[in-house]
């Protein structure tokens, strides 16, 4: 507001910085004690810098790791499954809302509900339905359908936004010009809702990943991440959980540039090939 | 979706929303269905004996645990809600209204987001070596002479469970405050400001009407958030503090379920209370269209 800087810009940027701190302070703590020396604690001072923590992650028989391997690729297998469905039936349900139709507002609502009811409801309610049922929890239903209850609304919230700000006068042009609804959808569409569809994606496996209210239960044999991690919190005395924090948020990074890159020369070659078919 | 060339747009759409519609009905709406039914069943040794008992209801208002659990949690709450809530104003406020590139807006959002791609677990025990008592702070007011022994208080009490919750859910309410702000159109500033209008009266007569749809789903974010967290709250109070969801899971975890779901029934309906008082003060449906 004004061309002149006022008091109150230094103030709230004095605020922000500190919030930043609070928000970065723990983690810049894990990220430096991964690499505490042998000899040193989950405090600091650091006593030499060491790759030990990650060490003893890899060597076979770690001190007080449990099964962190393991649980890492059950919970990549989960995620990426889920991310998948979240993506295909978000967009199902997204494009349903293109029209009015009766039963829209019931499907609506349920995934609000879905969405504010506490993730141990679901969960316990889920694993209470199997009981009924007499069927055991296994992951490759019960604890991927927990988890769908959760990404789904966030995948549909996202189609809901995207299509609602999206220009229906292409659309028209192209059926104008005669173009089938497929053809439409392929041309047309799905272009310009491409960003929201690789946010589906990426929002479906985020959250699959760092979930463990609703799938804790359903999950069968076997723990995910999460899980592993919450059930080592108590037992931790060794820097070894910062080594698994730091790792595993190098992943994290890596996965979402490489999709961020990944969706942006996608929408570039795509608008390419367009002008080229247009040229 | 290339069959609804021979379909009617109806038929169209509800054949793209079963998929969705199948998965909330049968794992969300029946499941919360079952959770009212077991509470009334009767059980043994983590079994459910599906005979009618009420039992689990009445140990449930008998018990002065009950009121105990609740009362921690609503402090808690309001606590969390009155910090989040300041603090997530005023960033938003900051990013939308004050940093006036595009670009650093930008990166101040990705800047906030990046530390929640570390995992939830390592961010708790992330404040380990900051507020145990070897951490940071301790050593810190210990250098300076402030103190003259460790204060014991700052980890595994329900002062960390608070500074958890706000480093956790500050984001939670600013994201939708900041999305309001976005959409208030600088020209209603202006007026307000060619008026004689101070920045103070600004924020009070013209941003605060237009951002109360962001506010309340902020809220709703940090109600559920709190009411129904017990991994959290079990982890950061060292295992001390019991609230209502702690009730219930050490119950799911000793296999006794009916006490269980009839204690899930009430937090449930407290919370959905809750949500739906504050619904009625906003359609968020047209809010998402906007």
């Amino acid at each position: 507001m004004g061309t002149k800087r006022s008091a109150s810009y230094y103030v709230l940027s004095a605020v922000f910085a500190v919030f930043l701190l609070f928000l970065y302070g723990p983690m810049i703590c894990v990220y430096l004690l991964s690499f505490q020396g042998p000899e040193g604690g989950m405090s600091f001072p650091m006593r030499g810098f060491s790759l030990t923590w990650f060490e003893t992650l890899f060597t076979a028989g770690g001190r007080g790791v449990g099964d962190i391997h393991n649980s890492f690729v059950r919970s990549l297998r989960l995620g990426a499954i889920v991310a998948l469905l979240t993506m295909l039936i978000g967009l199902a349900v997204g494009m349903s809302f293109r029209r009015r139709y009766p039963g829209g507002n019931f499907v609506f609502y349920s995934a609000i509900i879905s969405m504010i009811v506490p993730g141990i409801f679901v969960g316990f309610g889920i694993s209470l339905t199997l009981n009924m049922l007499g069927m055991r929890p296994e992951w490759w239903y019960s604890g991927i359908g927990a988890q769908l209850t959760w990404s789904l609304p966030f995948a549909m919230l996202i189609m809901f936004i995207i299509l609602g700000r999206m220009d229906k006068s292409y659309e028209e042009a192209a059926t104008d010009l005669g173009a089938s609804s497929f053809q439409r959808f392929q041309y047309v569409i799905l272009p310009l809702i491409l960003p929201g569809v690789i946010g589906m994606f990426m929002a479906g496996f985020t959250s699959s990943y760092e979930e463990s209210a609703r799938a804790g239960l359903n999950i069968g044999t076997g723990n995910t991440m999460p899980m592993e991690l919450t059930g080592l919190l108590g037992a931790a005395t060794t820097p070894v959980m910062f080594a698994v924090g730091t790792l595993t948020t190098l992943f994290m990074f890596t996965l979402v540039i490489t999709t961020l890159l990944a969706s942006w020369s996608l929408a570039k070659r795509r608008q390419l090939r367009l002008s080229a078919q247009h040229a | 979706m290339s069959s609804s060339m021979t379909m009617s747009p109806r038929a169209a759409s509800w054949l793209q929303a079963t998929p969705f519609t199948l998965i909330m009905t049968c794992l969300v709406m029946v499941p919360l269905a079952i959770i009212l039914a077991v509470s009334f069943m009767d059980y043994g040794f983590a079994e459910i004996i599906p005979e009618f008992y009420l039992g689990n209801w009445t140990d449930l208002f008998r018990s002065s645990l009950t009121l105990d659990t609740y009362r921690t949690v609503f402090k808690q709450l309001a606590v969390v809600w009155t910090i989040t809530l300041l603090l997530g104003f005023t960033i938003s406020y900051y990013l939308i209204f004050h940093v006036r590139s595009n670009m650093w807006r930008a990166i101040f959002l990705a800047a906030c987001a990046i530390p929640f791609w570390t995992s939830g677990p390592i961010r708790m025990i992330s404040w380990v070596p900051l507020l145990g008592r070897e951490g940071i702070v301790n050593q810190a007011l210990l250098g300076m002479g402030i103190v003259d022994q460790p204060i014991s208080w700052l980890l595994y009490s329900e002062f960390s469970v608070i500074v958890v919750y706000v480093n956790m859910l500050t984001m939670a309410m600013a994201g939708p405050i900041a999305n309001s702000m976005a959409k208030i159109s600088p020209s209603i500033i202006q007026a307000a400001r060619d008026q004689g209008a101070s920045e103070w009266q600004v924020i009070q007569e013209v941003i605060i009407p237009l951002i109360k749809p962001g506010i309340v789903v902020g809220t709703i974010f940090i109600i559920t958030a709190v009411m129904g967290d017990g991994f959290l709250v079990r982890a950061m109070s060292g295992n001390q503090m019991n609230t209502p969801a702690v009730a219930i899971m050490n119950e799911i975890n000793a296999f006794q379920y009916p006490p269980a779901a009839a204690k899930s029934v009430v937090l449930l309906l407290i919370v959905l209370g809750m949500v739906g008082l504050l619904l009625r003060f906003v359609d968020i449906r047209k809010e998402l269209a906007r």
